[in-house]
């Protein structure tokens, strides 16, 4: 016997098919097709949880995603182990383990539960005020007690094993919910020929028809309906059927999120599985069919386990075959919870009361209630229960007090009425209008292109539902193109008109502010909290739920937005339209970081880029640095060697012998038109035009602003052609600033740019020895200083291969950097090591590459730059053109700002202490006994101990730098204050001979 | 340099293959490639020198035998001939102006075939790739993920997938998986 | 994510494909290097960030590469228009709406019924 509670004959799953599971280490048996939920009540048991700030005795509320209460810790493996999950949602399988939450030592004896008796002092907002002072126990004492004693669950501690999957689709129609309006629009839309994906967060499809056991649509039960037309749907080549997928977010433009659970309900796992996928839907048209959410009545102790929405008793009942209890009360402001107990009646449980809080329910309902023999108490409520960890008794007393009645209870189904499901329809920015008649919120003014059809629209009749839907259904489709010729018609029927509903509070939840009437199950928000926040000013409903938390748990207010609400408003004196709603946001329900996160892990969380030499620079053990998305050899450290160490004789080695670096993220831009030099004239601050073919000159770019921007090295290869280089991490944006240019501001000339980063593998060789180890591998190119000088270039042929071979520099000595085609990278790479290496040349990383160029005062854009500094700061004014009438950032270079005297310039920095080494960022003051806050005049850009200066050498950003040179200024760090004089950038070489070598 | 032997070519993506049975993931050969920018009055010159009628009409191509012209932006053209013939040289002789760059190594491609393939690439491509709106011979520079690519429809089951040499690992790595849920 | 009208490839792509590049319709004058300082401020630094329309510049560049002006509604971001560069600023009274504003139930029924 799967569960006491099961009622033989009832419900829909097979009684033979069973699966085990654990409930706080207890095992119990459940049906195939059972949630957590159902298999619970099966088993008897109400009592799930303890409540967030009471530790209270909880119980499932609901039979589906709007649940509070029931979250659970949900497991199959050490690392496969999921807090807060809603046992309402999470189907059972054989071999999962299931835990309470929020609860020590025990579910039943919780120690948390004294917070319960020193309630008066949780009044909401009693953390705000409480916590306040002193200010400094905050963060060791309040918030360390606070974290432990609150939250839900526990996060689990291993790595995700599963994946996830992703997929961007399209289609005519998208339909969000497949209950009846769901099924019959998106049938509608697929017989006119529509592609359309239709979505349910269940397992199957049916919605209300799950529980709604009078229901007829087309002849046959509504369920038997609904899962033929499931069926149907499915089978067309033009529609996607998504079960068990919540829509949980709708974006700009119908684009919504949906995510599909794929393997959270299977006892074994195919591995190949995505656990989620996630469906990033563009839809001409969005139908939303996401029905209505039943609410809770609100009085005193409606928190007790047991308590369970009507509709939920009846999806037990109707679909799991699972009765709540074996005395059942009701407790109505709505006709919907009458048809819970005529099921629970036929199916043989005993009904003791109907308490209806109304004078005059439904007559019809009321009819059938007598005829059946059940008591009804109308104009009555139930003004409190009884019962420690589940309901025992009711109160009932006559509306305005007298005839006080207690009845014995072990489950108590209510109906407050129903609350049209408009998040995703907020979501897409529509705006609701209040229909006072139904007391409800309903679309308004729609902003994006879709429709709400059914109980999320406020239709209440099954054939007007069915009617909307359809004619929604093809319209949608028509309007998206569709001209199949298909049309539909459909009859339903229900068993009873349903009318009445009520929001707020009911007799008996007040006004005595002791009384704990929940709206809010999840925060423990009280009907009272509502009231005191009102007593306490707030008056905007935003501040009224941030004051109490109302709403703001992870179900998002489902259940309680629309009680605090009215609650609110009677306390304000307001209606409750001028009160207002608060916005809706996504997800609708909680989305795994997983889904999201989704391929976007390990080696896919960002593409590193390599270059075409790396898998030799890794083998020679080279240690990487990322620089943008490259990963870059940084130095090639020998055995037994540091950093220090290696980066030690890496530059002087290169000084001495020569060096072979990978230059390849460099990034590269073919300019190409008649009009190239005119172009790169406006883009950069000198002069272009003369620069003849084969040879290169040092560009500076600005923004309009005047500050610069990128810098790199120009070649001219022919008339119309250029090869421009940039620094690595700016490749993509200097060719987007170029392009915005060119496109924008001067489309008159007659040019185009290429990103060539790519195409060239660039192999620099630099050092005395340079020139010696190339030329033999080099075909029809003159290396000598006549025919290829300092800042050349010439295309030939090296190891067989075309090459663009550049004699420039970065590094002050003799160099080369030549260009092959990317795929020939490593080969010529191996080539030119293979003569380097037995002439003592070694390769070197970035980090000897960026001492090398300061020893030379050269400096690197963003490093020694920060987006505040000209060329004349940076000690580069010949680089700025005076004759030129325009280019980007003259007009900047002229501000008051860029043009005064104390600006922040570039200069030298020699520490007093050869041997000590700057802290790069550190500050610079001129008189370091100053009294705080010291008069700050710059920082360090650059620092590194220097080999081949024998001293440490650095680079910084100092207030009128260059009229200090030869002063001495301070380093103030935290133990020591360090002495340093201001000089040239230039350490090394200064006269540059070595350049012309 | 007589005695020297010729560099040896090594492509990106060499020796990889992968996918699932409902889309297979193959490197494309190496190819030759260039990066056509002209005006419109220069596309008739153009198209006679390439042997291939530039398109003017955006998302499609133009193939002539084993060269494809595929047109990216209103003056924009990628071409590719998958025989490596010199496509520099056929551009120089059409006597128009315009900008051809070599972009033949910066370039690799992976071919992606079988009834998932769409699927796969929609893992990380947010385009709509039904025979519809993507037909076969379309092609589009677009995203796959956090990669930038051009998309070719070579057959209503086969596409080609260009992008630059450095992201190809991570754009392989992304439809693998892509792939892989498509069999699914 | 918004679904952008890229005139130059004459469909809507998603927002992945696009990079916003501010205001349109601010020409760099042609004689920058005389202009004052206040005028300097005024094309370089000021900016009205409206609610409600705003002409913007995009660049498809993860498409056709190419920038275009687009008028975008900041409330709803609602694209009234999206027009090819160095076209005049369109008058937004005289335009078909790309897609009408709905304001009611029966409205977008009747939108989709035309």
């Amino acid at each position: 016997m799967s569960g006491v509670n099961r009622i033989s004959g009832a419900g829909r799953l097979t009684p033979a098919r069973t699966a085990r599971f654990t409930f706080d280490g207890r095992t119990l048996t459940a049906l195939e097709g059972d949630t957590v939920a159902s298999a619970l009540i099966a088993n008897d048991i109400h009592l799930v949880g303890r409540s967030f700030k009471y530790h209270r005795p909880r119980g499932i509320l609901s039979a589906g995603a709007e649940e509070p209460n029931a979250l659970l810790d949900v497991s199959r493996d050490a690392a496969r182990r999921q807090p807060n999950v809603r046992a309402t949602v999470q189907e059972v399988f054989d071999g999962m383990n299931v835990s309470s939450q929020n609860r020590w030592p025990s579910l039943a004896f919780d120690v948390g539960g004294f917070n319960d008796l020193l309630s008066p002092f949780f009044a909401a907002g009693f953390y705000y005020k409480t916590f306040m002072w002193p200010k400094a126990a905050w963060h060791n004492l309040y918030e360390p007690f606070i974290r432990r004693a609150a939250g839900l669950g526990v996060a689990p501690t291993e790595p995700d094993p599963d994946h996830y999957a992703s997929r961007y689709t399209h289609c005519d129609v998208l339909v969000v919910g497949a209950g009846v309006a769901g099924l019959a629009a998106a049938l509608a839309a697929a017989k006119a020929g529509a592609k359309v994906i239709i979505c349910d967060e269940q397992p199957e499809v049916g919605g209300a028809l799950h529980y709604d056991s009078g229901t007829v649509v087309d002849g046959k039960p509504g369920y038997t309906w609904a899962q033929e037309t499931g069926k149907a749907l499915a089978g067309m080549d033009n529609v996607t059927v998504l079960t068990r997928t919540t829509a949980f977010g709708y974006y700009n433009h119908n684009f919504v999120g949906l995510v599909e659970r794929v393997t959270d309900h299977l006892a074994a796992i195919d591995k190949t599985l995505p656990r989620e996928r996630l469906w990033q839907v563009r839809a001409k048209k969005v139908i939303l069919a996401n029905g209505a959410i039943e609410r809770h009545m609100v009085f005193a102790n409606n928190d007790r386990p047991g308590i369970m929405l009507a509709s939920a008793g009846r999806t037990y009942l109707n679909h799991f075959g699972v009765s709540v209890g074996k005395q059942v009360g009701i407790y109505a402001a709505h006709d919907s919870a009458y048809e819970a107990a005529f099921d629970l009646k036929k199916a043989g449980v005993a009904v003791a009361v109907i308490v209806d809080c109304r004078e005059r329910p439904g007559e019809a309902v009321l009819a059938e209630a007598r005829s059946l023999g059940i008591e009804v108490l109308t104009g009555h409520s139930v003004v409190n229960t009884t019962g420690k960890l589940r309901i025992a008794s009711i109160t009932v007393a006559r509306n305005g007090g007298g005839g006080a009645r207690k009845i014995a209870v072990d489950a108590l189904l209510v109906s407050a009425g129903w609350t049209p499901s408009v998040h995703l329809f907020s979501q897409s920015r529509g705006k609701v209008k209040f229909d006072a008649a139904t007391e409800r919120f309903l679309p308004g003014t729609y902003a994006q292109d879709c429709l709400s059809i059914g109980a999320c629209n406020g239709t209440d009749d099954l054939q007007a539902t069915i009617d909307e839907a359809l004619a929604a259904g093809e319209l949608a489709a028509r309007a998206a193109g569709a001209e199949g010729g298909g049309q539909v018609a459909l009859t339903g029927q229900n068993a009873f008109e349903w009318t009445g509903g009520m929001i707020g509070a009911a007799e008996g939840a007040g006004p005595d502010t002791t009384v704990k009437a929940f709206i809010d199950f999840q925060h423990d928000v009280c009907a009272k909290d509502i009231r005191l926040a009102v007593r306490e000013g707030m008056h905007s409903v935003e501040h009224i739920k941030r004051f109490t938390t109302n709403g703001m748990a992870s179900d998002q207010g489902k259940l309680s937005n629309m009680h605090g609400l009215a609650i609110a408003a009677e306390a304000l004196g307001k209606g409750i339209p001028e009160v207002g709603l608060t916005t809706f946001r996504q997800p609708y329900t909680p989305v795994t970081f997983g889904a999201i996160v989704n391929h976007s892990r390990g080696s896919l969380f960002d593409p590193a880029r390599k270059t075409p030499m790396h898998a030799w620079e890794e083998a020679q053990g080279a240690e990487f640095e990322d620089v943008s998305n490259w990963k870059r050899a940084w130095f090639y450290p020998k055995a037994g060697e540091n950093m220090h160490e290696a980066v030690a004789r890496e530059c002087k080695t290169v000084r001495e012998v020569a060096g072979v670096f990978d230059a390849s993220t460099l990034g590269k831009i073919e300019v190409v038109g008649p009009d190239a030099a005119k172009f790169l004239n406006l883009m950069y601050t000198n002069a272009w035009d003369n620069l003849k073919p084969g040879r290169c000159r040092y560009g500076i770019m600005l923004r309009d602003d005047g500050f610069v921007y990128d810098d790199g090295v120009v070649g001219r290869l022919a008339e119309d052609r250029f090869h421009v280089t940039t620094t690595t991490g700016g490749a993509p944006r200097v060719l987007h600033h170029m392009e915005d240019y060119l496109q924008t501001e001067f489309p008159h000339l007659k040019v185009w740019l290429t990103s060539t980063t790519e195409q060239w593998a660039v192999i620099a060789v630099q050092g005395p020895k340079a020139r010696e180890i190339i030329a033999p591998l080099v075909e029809g190119i003159d290396l000598s200083n006549e025919a290829l000088p300092h800042m050349s270039v010439a295309e030939g042929r090296i190891c067989g291969v075309p090459t663009r071979l550049f004699r420039m520099s970065f590094t002050g000595e003799l160099g080369f950097e030549v260009n092959v085609p990317a795929d020939y990278g490593q080969a010529v790479w191996e080539a030119i090591w293979a003569r380097a290496e037995p002439m003592g040349a070694c390769a070197y990383g970035t980090e000897t590459m960026h001492v090398l160029r300061a020893e030379k005062g050269y400096i690197i854009v963003g490093q020694d730059t920060d987006g505040t500094v000209t060329p004349h700061d940076a000690g580069l004014s010949w680089v700025v053109s005076k004759k030129k009438p325009d280019f980007v950032g003259i007009r900047g270079l002229k501000r008051p700002d860029l043009v005064k005297d104390g600006r922040k310039q570039l200069v030298g920095l020699r520490t007093k202490d050869p041997k000590v080494v700057l802290e790069e960022g550190a500050q610079i003051v001129a008189d370091p006994n100053e009294p705080k806050p010291m008069t700050m005049l710059g920082h360090v850009t650059s620092s590194y101990w220097s080999p081949n200066c024998g001293r440490s050498i650095a680079l910084a950003l100092v207030a009128g730098g260059q009229a200090r040179l030869g002063q001495t200024l301070y380093v103030p760090m935290a133990d020591r204050t360090i002495a340093v004089e201001v000089s040239d950038m230039v350490f090394f070489d200064k006269e540059g001979g070595r350049l012309h070598g | 340099m007589a005695d020297q032997a010729m560099a040896i070519r090594k492509a990106p993506l060499a020796g990889l293959r992968g996918g699932s049975h409902a889309a297979i993931l193959t490197p494309a050969a190496p190819a030759s490639r260039i990066s056509l920018r002209a005006a419109k009055d220069a596309v008739p010159a153009l198209s006679a020198a390439l042997g291939v009628t530039l398109p003017l009409r955006p998302k499609t191509s133009a193939s002539s035998g084993k060269r494809h012209a595929l047109w990216l932006g209103p003056d924009e053209w990628l071409v590719i001939d998958e025989d490596g013939a010199d496509l520099m040289a056929a551009a120089a002789s059409s006597g128009a102006l315009h900008s051809a760059v070599d972009v033949s190594h910066r370039n690799t491609a992976v071919i992606v075939s079988g009834p998932g393939a769409e699927v796969a690439i929609n893992s990380g491509c947010p385009q709509d790739l039904s025979l519809g709106l993507f037909p076969v011979g379309a092609c589009s520079r677009t995203v796959l993920g956090k990669a930038e690519i051009v998309l070719f429809r070579t057959s209503e089951d086969t596409f080609r997938l260009e992008c630059w040499r450095s992201f190809s690992p991570f754009v392989f790595g992304l439809l693998s998986e892509g792939a892989e849920d498509a069999a699914h | 994510m918004l679904l952008i009208y890229c005139p130059y490839c004459e469909e809507e792509r998603s927002e992945l494909e696009f990079r916003n590049a501010g205001d349109a319709h601010i020409a760099r004058p042609t004689n920058i290097a005389e202009i004052t300082d206040e005028e300097f401020e005024a094309y370089f630094f000021l900016r009205d960030n409206p609610k409600g329309v705003i002409f913007e510049r995009w660049r498809h560049i993860h498409g056709c590469g190419r920038f275009f002006n687009a008028a975008r509604d900041t409330v709803s971001d609602r694209f009234l228009t999206t027009y090819q560069a160095g076209e005049p600023k369109p008058d937004l009274n005289a335009q078909p709406k790309t897609s009408a504003t709905l304001e009611t139930y029966d409205e977008a029924l009747e939108g989709a019924a035309q």
